[in-house]
């Protein structure tokens, strides 16, 4: 097993860029900004046959970097991840008319995509009769797997590899660990990696999750994702996106990059037990697997991102999981970013792990918010719950992600020094 | 329709599948990808607008007579005379 602290420079990869949408903020600062203020970004919704619920909706400036003409043509993923792609790189302060765009690649993480556009179009289709002549040319450009990562290839002008991570609700983890992976095999000099979401606009992920009992209801859009609250009572779909700029730490250093943070370890596993529950065995497994390989305990995490998406089951699965692992780990602290803007599905892993990045500086734990009474079965030691809390200087972030199939995702961030 | 009303159909559609362009000079006689930027997906966007709008079938081996706005028009006249 290669443990990563051991690394040499050209395998250690870092992270030196972040652009993100998420449903309350449309930059890194603005995000904190909320996270620290407990600010929601979810919103009274409607959308087609499910009618009136809720959603983590963004608002960022698709035009910034695409023309109308773009869009049209394009989805709303693509769009998300075109924002986010651009705003990493600006961020990360790359010459990039002077990089060689055959060495970028693109990992984008998602949880589902063609659902938006195919649900489109037949809801056109009805209005002439079912009529396959009237079927867009479009359709299979929009809904082919890799149409967010190869619309951003597009607008960057991007020649290297492209492809989507399919991952579901741990695509982003996913996409960073694709990305960081790319880099050690020498397929890239930067990546652009993380995960997008456009679930919002697709009834049948609200429908699906409300026949499972799984969709959230609350009269205040902004309590009701609740993660860990005796009352909650499901998922609050959200769209979103974040992108890293990812290098390895020799070519960040050779052009004096800003350093967020280095990849200390990661894992992804599998359950291999139910479609839809997950295992708190398996996921255990994958966050030891993780720590293993950063050559880490677990006391030594300051901060757990947890994954927790407000379901009765999910919540106290991973609970059990991180009970598990970090029974012996009094200084480690765990919060939920969901919480504040819902499960962003294929964004949710970068983008609750991008939020937890600026603790490194502020040295604050934003809260779980929403907690009015703990569920007992999810009462764990390092909870922080409704105030942020001011921690000792954090050196590694841990952020879990998992999704449907039982597929699990962990990455440890290391602050850089 | 008469050929006027004709070409403003056919400029509707172009604003909505162009919509970064400035259609104000468009020139009538010159092809449209020589002062546009418009590729094969455009192209049948046009076809599917005027599918959709008018119910106006255009056969495959004839979108050779969509090259300008005087051409497009000149074909499409007879086939919307009656609309």
């Amino acid at each position: 097993m290669i443990v990563t602290n051991s690394l040499p420079d050209d395998q250690r990869i870092v992270l030196t860029g972040i652009g993100l949408t998420a449903p309350n903020g449309n930059s890194l600062a603005e995000f904190r900004d909320n996270l620290l203020n407990g600010v929601s970004g979810v919103r009274d919704y409607e959308i087609r046959y499910v009618g009136k619920t809720l959603a983590g909706i963004c608002d960022f400036e698709e035009r910034r970097y695409q023309a109308r003409k773009e869009r049209r043509r394009g989805t709303r993923a693509g769009s998300i991840g075109i924002y986010c792609c651009n705003e990493a790189v600006r961020d990360s302060g790359i010459d990039w008319p002077n990089i060689d765009p055959s060495r970028v690649g693109i990992y984008l993480g998602v949880t589902e995509h063609g659902n938006v556009e195919t649900e489109n179009e037949i809801y056109e289709l009805k209005g002439y009769d079912y009529d396959t002549s009237f079927w867009s040319h479009h359709h299979n450009p929009r809904t082919v797997a890799n149409n967010p990562a190869g619309e951003v290839a597009l607008n960057l002008g991007v020649i290297g590899p492209h492809y989507t991570v399919g991952a579901a609700c741990a695509a982003g983890n996913a996409g960073l660990i694709q990305g960081a992976q790319m880099l050690r095999l020498g397929e890239c000099d930067l990546a652009l990696s993380g995960g997008v979401s456009e679930s919002i606009h697709t009834f049948g992920i609200f429908a699906s999750f409300r026949s499972q009992g799984a969709l959230a209801e609350h009269p205040d859009p902004a309590r009701a994702s609740r993660p860990f609250d005796v009352a909650r009572n499901g998922i609050v779909v959200a769209e979103g996106g974040c992108c890293f700029t990812l290098e390895r730490l020799d070519d960040a250093r050779r052009r004096g990059a800003r350093i967020y943070g280095e990849l200390a370890g990661y894992a992804m596993n599998t359950d291999a037990t139910d479609f839809v529950l997950p295992n708190p065995q398996r996921q255990a497994e994958c966050i030891a697997l993780a720590l293993r390989r950063a050559g880490l305990e677990p006391a030594q995490i300051d901060l757990v991102s947890s994954h927790a998406t407000g379901t009765t089951t999910g919540d106290v699965q991973e609970c059990e999981a991180l009970r598990t692992v970090f029974r012996d780990a009094p200084k480690t602290v765990i919060n939920n970013t969901k919480s504040y803007i819902g499960h962003c599905m294929g964004a949710a892993g970068a983008l609750e792990l991008a939020g937890n990045l600026p603790s490194f500086e502020d040295r604050i734990c934003h809260p779980t918010i929403n907690v009015d009474e703990l569920d007992p079965a999810c009462a764990l030691d390092g909870l922080v719950l409704n105030q942020p809390r001011e921690i000792d200087p954090p050196t590694y972030i841990l952020n879990n992600s998992f999704g449907m199939l039982g597929i699990n995702s962990v990455v440890i961030i290391k602050r850089f020094t | 329709m008469k050929s006027g009303d004709i070409r403003n159909e056919v400029l509707k559609i172009l604003e909505d599948i162009a919509p970064d362009e400035d259609l104000s000079d468009l020139q009538d006689d010159v092809a449209f990808r020589e002062q546009l930027e418009l590729d094969s997906m455009d192209f049948l966007d046009i076809v599917m607008e005027l599918r959709k709008r008018h119910r106006i079938q255009i056969p495959e081996e004839e979108y050779g007579q969509l090259v300008s706005m005087a051409s497009t028009v000149k074909y499409l006249e007879p086939l919307m005379k009656d609309l």
